[in-house]
């Protein structure tokens, strides 16, 4: 179905791959990060040369990383401080003598999910630790990071050195988190997760062919953490989430690049497969009774997957599933939400009710989906007057170009 | 690994002598206190005079000048410390946690450098 990729593509597609894997394995040996990336982007550098001539081994892996650990010696055993490195350089030694073959026979420890919660260590910015999970497990360069971010390469250059520097000496532990923490630092690892989905997502700006597919490596690092963390149940949950929300990817835009509403997207369009897979996860982990708002949310968005059209969305189980979402996460943009599915679920009259709750609340007038959802409720409610007012509220605190004419197109049709 | 911990509050933000309050929060700085040598973390500790007492010193043209006041006028105000011996941040996070001040200061954790020789 694809055309075979080139021996450069298969040989970026590899590096890529494998490069989570192996810098986690790496860093964890040398017990410095940032040694561990110059070592293995050199190895990759190398690769690139000998695999082009040569073809590519049998094991790619096994390649880079014994490449990366004769690299690793090299520069320590140059380095003037030489005699502070007698570990480290044992460690490389025992590794030294092992044949190619060896070395594929060793199974790679898989230290991944230590290297996430060290990228997404609560000491850490956040910024800081989603380009930090971009680059080390990702395998992305400094350039596509900040691209994606639009982002000066040099600002996020600085960012990225100066979250490695203070890895290195905060003592920020490598290591997976002691039990009773687990569920918090877990959770701060998906929301950095989601928040680079969401970045790949919503993003409609600056020139998209240029930004790397975010979505898709949210989705790759949330995979790897559900297969990784097999007795948390949130992981899987925003894998299903993910999973649904990027089925609609196809139908979201039209040809021109514009946004259309869930309400009047194909559904011949959705990808099945996706939502097969997201819904085939929750099916298996919310038996497991451990709820959470991941799951809540991949639960309401796995119900419009299941609808045959709009007007056969059952909107009083969305009612329900935000309840729940709403009692262990009682934030106001969760109640705009369940306003939102009342208003199809009963009345537009009664959402406009619960949002006026919503109206003292300071995040909420600077909150575009706010305004969105209120002038749709007034138009819904026949008071077009209010409803293009809400709606030019809502275009204004757009960022995004895509999102601001469909805003004020739907304020000009009232 | 050594990290120094750095209370620092707002002046009258916490308990002020001769209230209620004050006896708790003099006996929780004990306890803590008791706590991270029983836990074999502590080092050392102090509490400081108030900024009202600071000297601030500098030699400029080998002229030795010292200031009445602090070096730096902030609102919140260095108050003290604890230096422990922690396995990791992780750790010297959880114990600035307890220091009574962090209710309503802040404690900035520092790790201190370890010379190569």
């Amino acid at each position: 179905m694809f055309p075979p990729l080139t021996l450069e593509q298969t040989i970026d597609k590899t590096v890529r791959e494998e490069w989570g894997r192996i810098l986690s394995c790496l860093a964890s040996g040398l017990n410095d990060l940032q040694l561990a990336e110059d070592c293995l982007q050199d190895a990759a550098l190398s690769a690139i040369e000998h695999w082009r001539k040569n073809g590519l081994p049998q094991s790619p892996a096994a390649w880079l990383i014994t490449v990366a650990r004769r690299k690793a010696l090299d520069k320590l055993r140059r380095d003037r401080n030489f005699s502070n490195k007698q570990a480290e350089i044992t460690y490389l030694l025992g590794l030294e003598n092992r044949t190619m073959d060896e070395v594929m026979q060793d199974a790679i420890p898989d230290s991944r999910l230590e290297m996430v919660f060290t990228c997404c260590h609560p000491t850490l910015e956040r910024k800081s630790q989603i380009a930090l999970t971009l680059r080390t497990l990702g395998g992305l360069s400094t350039e596509e990071i900040a691209g994606a971010f639009l982002d000066k390469p040099e600002t996020m250059q600085r960012r990225i050195t100066r979250a490695k520097r203070k890895i290195a000496f905060a003592g920020i532990p490598y290591k997976v988190p002691d039990k009773e923490e687990l569920p918090q630092r877990t959770a701060s690892v998906l929301s950095v997760i989601y928040l680079i989905f969401n970045e790949g997502y919503l993003a409609t700006s600056g020139s998209s062919l240029l930004r790397v597919d975010l979505t898709q490596e949210a989705i790759r690092l949330a995979r790897m953490l559900h297969e990784l963390l097999p007795g948390e149940t949130e992981p899987a949950g925003l894998l299903a989430l993910m999973l649904l929300h990027d089925s609609r990817r196809a139908s979201r835009t039209s040809g021109k690049g514009d946004l259309i509403s869930l309400e009047k997207q194909n559904r011949n369009r959705w990808s099945r497969e996706k939502i097969d897979e997201g819904i085939s996860i929750l099916e298996q982990t919310l038996p497991k009774n451990d709820i959470g708002p991941y799951q809540l949310q991949a639960a309401i968005s796995a119900v419009h997957a299941n609808s045959a059209s709009w007007k056969e969305t059952d909107w009083s189980e969305i009612v329900a599933l935000y309840e729940v979402l709403y009692a262990i996460q009682p934030s106001p943009i969760v109640r705009l939400n369940s306003a939102i599915a009342i208003s199809y679920a009963d009345s537009p009259q009664k959402a406009l009710g619960m949002l006026e709750e919503l109206e003292g609340v300071e995040k909420m007038q600077s909150y575009q989906p706010y305004h969105a959802a209120r002038g749709d409720l007034l138009a819904r409610a026949n008071r077009p007057d209010e409803a293009r007012q809400s709606l030019s509220k809502a275009a204004e605190l757009s960022n995004n170009t895509v999102e601001r004419t469909f805003l004020l197109e739907k304020a000009a049709l009232l | 690994m050594q990290f120094m911990c750095l209370i620092y509050s707002a002046p009258n933000s916490g308990p002020k002598p001769g209230t209620a309050e004050f006896g708790p929060f003099m006996k929780a700085y004990g306890d803590f206190t008791q706590k991270v040598q029983d836990d074999g973390k502590f080092i050392a500790g102090d509490a400081l005079q108030g900024i009202e007492t600071a000297t601030t010193v500098s030699v400029r043209n080998e002229k030795i000048e010292a200031i009445d006041g602090p070096f730096a006028e902030t609102k919140e105000q260095l108050g003290g410390y604890y230096l422990l011996d922690c396995a990791d941040i992780d750790e010297a996070v959880k114990y600035a946690a307890m220091i009574p001040s962090a209710a309503h200061g802040r404690i900035e954790v520092r790790p201190v450098v370890v010379w190569d020789d």
